[in-house]
C-alpha cells in the first residue's frame, strides 16, 4: 500500500515500497502560475539525494525541485513535454513528474504526512 | 518597518483584493501581478477582447510654463514646437553618456502645458531631474492624486465608444478630455500591448466607480502586471531596466525613429540633449551592439541575463528580456548582440542551465502591432 508524503518545497513522494513518484503539490503550482515547460531527468539517470533533478518553468519564474534520495529515474511523465500545464490542472495526478526506485526501504522520518503539510502550508 | 509593510498602494488596491488577484511588490508598489484566470488567459483575453490595467503606480507629471516646451527640449530628443495639442509622443530622458535615464510617454494639452508618464521605478529620480532642468519660471508636479488605467485590445473602442462616443474620432496616439461614468478623464489612445487601446488619466477618488463601469462590459477582464510584460514582450516594446538603461543608447536599442527628425544631424535643433553628440554620431557609425529577437524551437523559457553564443562557441551576447509567449505558443526573448549577429535568420545558443539551446534571430514584434 501506498502512502504519500510532503518536503518543505512543496513536493509529494507517493511511497509504494522501493518506488517513489514525484509531483508538486497544488499550493506549489499555484504559487508558481501558468507552468509552460518542465525538464524531467532522462529514465535511467542515477539521482543523489539533494540533487535539483528537475525544472519547472511558470510564465513567472524558473524553479528546481530536489529528491531527497539516492535512486534510479524508472520513468518520467511524457504528457508533460507537450502539456505542462498538465501539472497546474492536476497536480496530485495526471500531473506527476518522474518515478524513482530506491535500493532499499526510504526513511521517511523528514517528511511531512498530509496533516502535518497542511499546517506547514498554512504558515507560507 | 518591514518592506511589506511600506508598500503603497494604489486607489484600486481594494478592488484587486476583492478580484481575487495575486498581489505582489513592484516599484514599492504592492501590486496584481495575475488575477484568477491566470497569466495565459489574461494575455490572451487582452488580445481577443479587451484588458483592464491599473498603471497608477506610474508617474504623471504635469509641467507648464512659457518657457516648459525649450526646457524640455533640452532634456529629450523629442520636437515638441512640432506636437500639437492633444497629441502625444514616446521619448527618452537621455544622460550625457548617451544611455537612457527613462522612456516616457510626452502629451501636450495645452500650449503651454505638458503631462509626462514615467516609470514608477524612476518616478522620484525622474521627478528631481526635472526640477534640475526646469527653469524656475515654470511649474513642475507629480499628479498625485491622479490614477491611471489603461483599456487594451481590439473591443476596447467598442467599450470606451459606448461611454464617450467621440472618441470614435481619436487616433493613435492623440488625446482628449471626456467624461466616463460621469467622471471628468484625460484619455489617449495609446498603449504597451502592441493593440489598440487607451490610457485613462483620471482623479484617484473616481478610480474604483469608472473601473468597475469598464470591468461590467463583457468584453472588459482585469489583467496584471504578468500579462502586461509578456503583452509588451510579443510586441518587442522595451522595459526600462531590461531594454533601456544607464548604459544602453537609444541606437543600440533600435530607437533611432524617437530621436526627432529636428534633433538629428543637419536637423534645425540638431543634437541639443545629453549626450546628443555621442548619440548622433552613434547613429552615422554605428553601435557596437543591436537589439534583436529570439525566437526558440523549444518552449523553455530564455530569461534575462542568458548568455548566448554563436555555433562556433564565440560570444555573441546577453538576453534582456524572455519569457513564454501565449500567441506563438513558444518560447521568445529580446537580446543584445554584435551587430554582425543582428540580421534575422542568425542561428544562436542560448545557454540556460548549462544547456545549450537553439535560438534564432527574428524581426520584432513578434506579434504584429494594432494601432488604429
Amino acid at each position: 500500500m501506498s502512502e504519500r508524503r510532503y518536503t518543505e518545497q512543496h513536493e509529494w513522494l507517493e511511497v509504494d515500497g522501493t518506488l517513489i513518484t514525484v509531483g508538486v503539490t497544488d499550493f506549489a503550482q499555484n504559487q508558481l502560475g501558468d507552468i509552460v515547460f518542465v525538464e524531467l531527468p532522462e529514465v535511467g539517470a542515477e539521482l543523489s539525494a539533494g540533487d535539483e533533478a528537475i525544472v519547472i518553468e511558470s510564465v513567472k519564474a524558473a524553479g528546481e525541485i530536489g529528491f531527497p534520495f539516492d535512486g534510479v529515474v524508472e520513468s518520467v511523465n511524457e504528457l508533460l513535454s507537450d502539456a505542462p500545464e498538465t501539472i497546474n490542472a492536476d497536480p496530485l495526478g495526471k500531473g506527476w513528474m518522474v518515478k524513482v526506485r530506491l535500493e532499499g526501504m526510504p526513511d521517511l522520518g523528514d517528511l511531512m504526512d498530509e496533516d502535518g503539510y497542511k499546517v506547514f502550508v498554512l504558515a507560507c | 518597518m518591514t518592506s511589506a509593510e511600506a508598500l503603497l498602494v494604489t486607489p484600486l488596491h481594494k478592488l484587486h483584493v476583492e478580484l481575487g488577484a495575486k498581489m505582489v511588490p513592484f516599484a514599492g508598489y504592492d501590486m496584481p501581478v495575475q488575477y484568477a484566470s491566470g497569466i495565459i488567459q489574461e494575455h490572451l483575453h487582452t488580445r481577443q477582447q479587451a484588458g483592464l490595467f491599473d498603471v497608477s503606480h506610474m508617474g504623471q507629471i504635469r509641467v507648464t510654463g512659457a518657457t516648459a516646451e525649450a526646457c524640455l527640449e533640452r532634456l529629450m530628443p523629442v520636437d515638441l514646437a512640432a506636437l500639437p495639442v492633444n497629441q502625444q509622443c514616446y521619448t527618452l530622458l537621455t544622460n550625457d553618456a548617451g544611455g537612457v535615464r527613462d522612456d516616457l510617454m510626452i502629451c501636450r494639452r495645452g500650449e503651454e502645458d505638458f503631462v509626462l508618464v514615467v516609470n514608477a521605478a524612476n518616478k522620484a529620480a525622474d521627478l528631481a531631474y526635472l526640477k534640475s532642468g526646469i527653469s524656475e519660471d515654470n511649474q513642475l508636479g507629480l499628479l498625485d492624486q491622479q490614477a491611471l488605467l489603461a483599456l487594451q485590445g481590439p473591443a476596447s473602442i467598442d467599450v470606451m465608444a459606448e461611454l464617450a462616443p467621440q472618441l470614435l474620432a481619436l487616433k493613435f496616439m492623440q488625446a482628449a478630455n471626456c467624461e466616463l461614468a460621469g467622471v471628468h478623464c484625460f484619455v489617449t489612445r495609446s498603449g504597451y500591448t502592441g493593440e489598440d487601446g487607451f490610457e485613462i488619466s483620471l482623479p484617484a477618488s473616481s478610480a474604483e466607480k469608472v473601473a468597475r463601469t469598464l470591468l461590467a462590459f463583457d468584453q472588459v477582464a482585469a489583467i496584471g502586471l504578468g500579462a502586461r510584460d509578456s503583452l509588451r514582450l510579443e510586441a518587442g516594446l522595451c522595459l526600462y531596466g531590461h531594454e533601456l538603461n544607464e548604459q544602453i543608447s537609444p541606437v543600440e536599442a533600435g530607437l533611432n525613429w524617437v530621436i526627432a527628425k529636428s534633433r538629428r544631424q543637419g536637423g534645425e535643433k540638431e543634437a541639443g540633449f545629453p549626450g546628443g553628440e555621442l548619440v548622433l554620431q552613434q547613429i552615422k557609425a554605428g553601435v557596437s551592439r543591436k537589439r534583436v529577437g529570439l525566437r526558440s524551437p523549444e518552449r523553455a523559457p530564455i530569461r534575462m541575463g542568458t548568455r548566448m553564443q554563436t555555433e562556433q562557441g564565440r560570444e555573441a551576447g546577453e538576453v534582456s528580456s524572455g519569457g513564454y509567449s501565449p500567441v506563438t505558443k513558444g518560447a521568445i526573448a529580446m537580446a543584445y548582440v554584435s551587430p554582425e549577429l543582428a540580421h534575422s535568420g542568425t542561428q544562436l545558443m542560448a545557454l540556460v542551465r548549462g544547456k545549450q539551446r537553439p535560438v534564432e534571430v527574428v524581426e520584432l514584434p513578434f506579434v504584429s502591432h494594432r494601432y488604429i
